[in-house]
């Protein structure tokens, strides 16, 4: 059968070497520690997410999981862990952040990707993204010292003129829902842009000059063929930046006021979920069920990104892999 | 060794064409007798032969199957490479010609779900079999690939030398090695200057050439080619070809070709394969000329394929 | 034939109408970060001083508050732990998943999970740290510089195994397949070959993952907290530069809050530099 030689391959009749058991090992060896650490990421989130239910029991047990999150009284002092409005505040801002922030980065998205010219695009992709190199904590100090005060007579004026509006109307406080929505807008622009240039420029070429060579101008085109076909990608895009807003702690904290009572107008003071966590932890640290609350709050910000992000990814994926959804023969126009 | 059930080359010699391929494709030899154990290895020669320098073992292979997955894809084919020949394997696209020629190196078992099953001798010893060492069986039957691929981040030196290097193998002077190999796949002329240049520097025919003295730098018996040509300009083809003939003295050499006229030019004798089985194995004129299968007639003349 | 076939005025007046709706829409997208470099430089550059740098903060709110340097000291020892914790932990998914995983549940499952890290908030780390390590004393004090590091680790990991992942994944399998003929065994196929091959593309991801935990604040609070001195012992209390910022901002000094724009100012160049270090890294990459 096989004999084993020098590892020097030889010429002239030499039948099939074996290597060393040693050698042989390797392999396997090697497999195996890969293995290990991709299965020990699955052990780990698995772990942390034993641990904080753990953690977060005293203040569930005393408090109960619904009554913490729908209860609108959140007072520590009293032992009192309602949620409702560190829930209700982080939508809200949420809310703003999307509404201000995913228009204005699809439309970066669409300018960079189609109608920006060619030279310009590079550089006006780096800008976008220098956003985000800008850390919580500096925006949070920005829109402490330079935003809040500038944009204060603007939200008097806007709050006198439209309080016939619902959620607006009364003082303006310095620190708001809207200025933590405006700065959380700000934080999800380059995530959201980024991936709607992505799924943006997956749009097939045909499909584009397709409708060009009907005579189409250029927004048509875009109104037409791009966007339908990269709907859901782009939803896919602004989930992800929801699944960002909901969990940024630092500059949210420092511009929202962190106000336990649910304000009643966006110009109102507030508070999150996050924020919470990052204000009232120094005071918890020796109360068991304090603490519990806030990391009962940290599991209800660890699942609903679970499942925002979860969702995203889906959408994303399937916008990536989807045929096409548009009409080629343009109707409504004119 | 053989099996004489199957259609592998028989040992009915016959009168070499009057083709004008230059060399001995279309000369019969009759199989040569296995290189003994010693470890002088004398030059067999036949008839029309050029001279063998080194004896280098054939492959015998019995009852291969081959799957992918659950696609059966090699169905039971059993077929003799001849030692210090070249054989080509031809047939249209999927008919299994790359997939047999991966089984012979274990690269099949490479990807995933992928299987295979059945006898393969190299000399007296089964690669297939239970204390076999699959990465000792690549050391002794090397492979050339369609696309040259050279390692990117190595010089023309490193990357002759990969085959060493990567495997910790000691005791060889590495620039004697080198330049044998060089030399041995024509390159050496070429690039002896600038052997720290990197390897993808190289145009196509040079970067193939690079792969297969990267081959045979590591002294392996068989070498295996899959369309080692296909990516390649006519000028540089013809270079390879060449070599091939050259090649031949030292080593055992199945080609893998979907062009039939390089099979003529190159090969002593051709398997023709269809739908995962072989058809025809013979002397290269004879299954250009004289096919004994209808369906070897069609094929290379070009009915189908 | 159809609609299309005139262009009226209309039509052309929506066009141009919605081009400069969407040039408007970048510049608006642009506009925040030019005002916050902007209030960055004008606020933060009279900060700037020897002092800054080379003098730890001393807590006074009055009369001399010191600089910064064990929070820049403090950042760079934490971040340096945590990415020799996740880079070879990322790199190492990341290689199981293309060269042994591209299919298969456990692969999937794996990168699902992965994937979903990269969205869990920064905070969150901080609780699982501070939930697993912290409470329970783990390692002598409660705070302590490593485990704030763990918590960033936590944050890079997934980071860096999904940038590696898109790297390793360029490089082309004909390479594996040449050096796996001649012999090489599947270990030093990864390691000598693949490995090489990605290294650019592989060590930009990292950088990018290192600057992005360099600015994180909230896992730091409750894992290393802060102190004012310096510290070379990570099994202690290590003050950083985003937490110190975070003090500072919150204080009623002003002097104070000028040196927290000074901060701001050198961890934004901080983070930028360690950013276009990593883009000049993949400059080499012999990768399309």
């Amino acid at each position: 059968m096989a004999t084993t030689s020098s590892p020097d391959v030889r010429r002239g009749g030499r039948s099939i070497l074996e290597r060393s058991p040693a050698a042989r090992r390797a392999d396997p060896l090697f497999r195996g520690i890969l293995t290990g650490l991709a299965g020990l990421i699955l052990v780990l989130i698995a772990f942390f997410f034993v641990f904080l239910i753990n953690k977060a029991e005293p203040a569930l047990s005393h408090q109960g999981v619904f009554s913490f999150l729908f209860t609108n009284d959140w007072n520590p002092s009293k032992a009192i862990y309602g949620a409702w409005p560190l829930v209700a505040g982080t939508l809200i801002t949420a809310f703003i952040a999307l509404l201000i922030g995913v228009p204005v980065a699809v439309a970066a998205a669409l300018f960079i990707t189609e109608l920006a010219p060619r030279r310009v695009r590079g550089p006006l992709v780096i800008l976008v993204e220098l956003l985000a190199a800008v850390p919580s904590v500096v925006y949070g100090l920005w829109g402490f010292f330079v935003l809040i005060p500038k944009l204060k007579p603007a939200e008097q004026w806007f709050t006198d003129t439209f309080s016939f509006l619902p959620l607006v109307g009364g003082n303006v406080a310095g620190p708001n829902y809207f200025i933590a929505g405006l700065i959380l807008a700000i934080m999800i622009l380059p995530i959201v842009s980024a991936i709607s240039r992505e799924v943006i420029s997956t749009v097939p070429a045909d499909l584009k000059e397709a409708s060009l060579a009907l005579g189409a101008t250029r927004w048509e085109m875009i109104r037409m063929a791009v966007l339908p076909y990269s709907r859901s990608g782009i939803t896919g895009a602004a989930m992800l930046g929801l699944g960002r807003a909901i969990g940024e702690t630092i500059a949210v904290t420092l511009v929202i006021g962190n106000s336990p009572v649910l304000g009643k107008q966006i110009f109102d003071q507030g508070y999150t979920l996050a924020a919470v966590i990052a204000s009232e932890f120094g005071e918890a640290a020796n109360d068991k069920v304090h603490a519990g609350a806030l990391i009962a709050a940290g599991l209800v910000l660890f699942i609903l990104t679970l499942l925002i992000n979860a969702m995203a990814r889906a959408l994303v994926r399937r916008a990536e892999n989807k045929g096409t959804k548009v009409k080629a023969v343009p109707g409504g126009l004119g | 060794m053989t099996d004489p059930d199957t259609k592998t080359m028989t040992d009915d010699p016959r009168t070499p064409s009057s083709s004008s391929d230059g060399g001995d494709a279309g000369a019969a030899v009759p199989r040569a007798p296995m290189p003994t154990r010693s470890a002088t290895s004398g030059a067999v020669s036949t008839a029309t032969d050029r001279e063998v320098l080194t004896a280098a073992p054939g492959i015998s292979v019995t009852g291969l199957d081959a799957f992918y997955g659950s696609g059966h894809a090699i169905k039971d084919v059993s077929i003799e490479y001849v030692p210090n020949k070249v054989t080509a394997m031809i047939g249209p696209s999927g008919s299994g010609k790359s997939t047999v020629l991966r089984c012979l190196n274990r690269m099949h078992e490479e990807i995933p779900g992928a299987r295979a099953t059945g006898t393969v001798m190299l000399d007296t010893d089964d690669i297939y079999g239970s204390s076999v060492d699959v990465v000792a069986v690549r050391r002794a039957i090397g492979m050339v690939f369609q696309k040259p691929n050279p390692f990117p981040t190595m010089s023309i030196f490193d990357n002759v030398a990969a085959g060493l290097k990567l495997n910790g193998i000691k005791g060889v002077d590495l620039k004697e090695r080198v330049e044998q190999s060089l030399r041995g796949a024509s390159l050496w002329e070429e690039v002896k200057d600038r052997l720290n240049e990197p390897g993808i520097g190289l145009s196509g025919g040079q970067q193939q050439r690079l792969c297969i003295a990267r081959t045979i730098a590591v002294e392996p018996q068989v070498i295996l080619m899959d369309e080692p040509c296909s990516a390649l300009d006519p000028i540089a083809t013809l270079k390879i070809e060449e070599l091939i003939s050259d090649l031949k003295q030292r080593f055992t050499i199945v080609i893998v070709t979907h062009n039939m006229q390089q099979a003529a030019r190159v090969a002593d004798t051709t398997a023709f394969f269809l739908a995962g089985e072989l058809i025809e194995h013979a002397p290269t004129s004879d299954v250009f000329t004289n096919p004994s299968d209808s369906r070897t007639e069609e094929y290379v003349t070009g009915k189908f394929g | 034939m159809t609609a299309l076939a005139q262009l009226t005025p209309r039509r052309r007046t929506t066009d141009r109408v919605m081009r400069v709706v969407l040039a408007i829409g970048t510049a608006i997208a642009l506009i925040p970060l030019i005002a916050v470099i902007y209030y960055l430089l004008s606020k933060g550059l009279g900060a700037w001083s020897i002092d800054l740098f080379t003098k730890d903060p001393t807590g006074n709110f009055l009369g001399d508050q010191g600089g910064i340097k064990s929070a820049l000291l403090g950042t760079i020892e934490m971040v340096a732990l945590a990415s020799a914790i996740a880079i070879p932990f990322g790199w190492g998914v990341a290689l199981y998943l293309v060269e042994y995983g591209r299919k298969g549940r456990f692969a999937s499952t794996v990168r699902y999970f992965v994937d979903v890290m990269t969205g869990v908030p920064s905070i969150v780390f901080g609780l699982f740290v501070y939930a697993t390590l912290v409470l329970s004393g783990w390692g002598g004090s409660s705070f302590s510089g490593w485990k704030g590091s763990v918590a960033l680790a936590l944050l890079m990991l997934p980071v860096v195994t999904r940038s590696a992942e898109v790297v390793l994944l360029l490089v082309p399998d004909a390479l594996r397949e040449a050096a796996l003929a001649l012999g090489t065994p599947r270990w030093r196929v990864t390691l000598r070959v693949v490995l090489p091959t990605a290294l650019p593309g592989l060590i930009t991801g990292s950088l990018l993952a290192v600057a992005r935990a360099a600015g994180e604040t909230a896992p730091l609070l409750f894992t290393a907290a802060a102190v004012n001195g310096t510290t070379f012992n990570l099994g202690e209390r290590m003050n950083s530069l985003p937490v110190q910022i975070y003090n500072d901002v919150q204080s009623p000094s002003d002097a104070l809050v000028q040196r927290a724009w000074g901060s701001a100012l050198a961890l934004v160049t901080l983070i930028l530099l360690t950013t276009l270090v990593a883009r000049l890294a993949s400059r080499r990459s012999r990768l399309s």
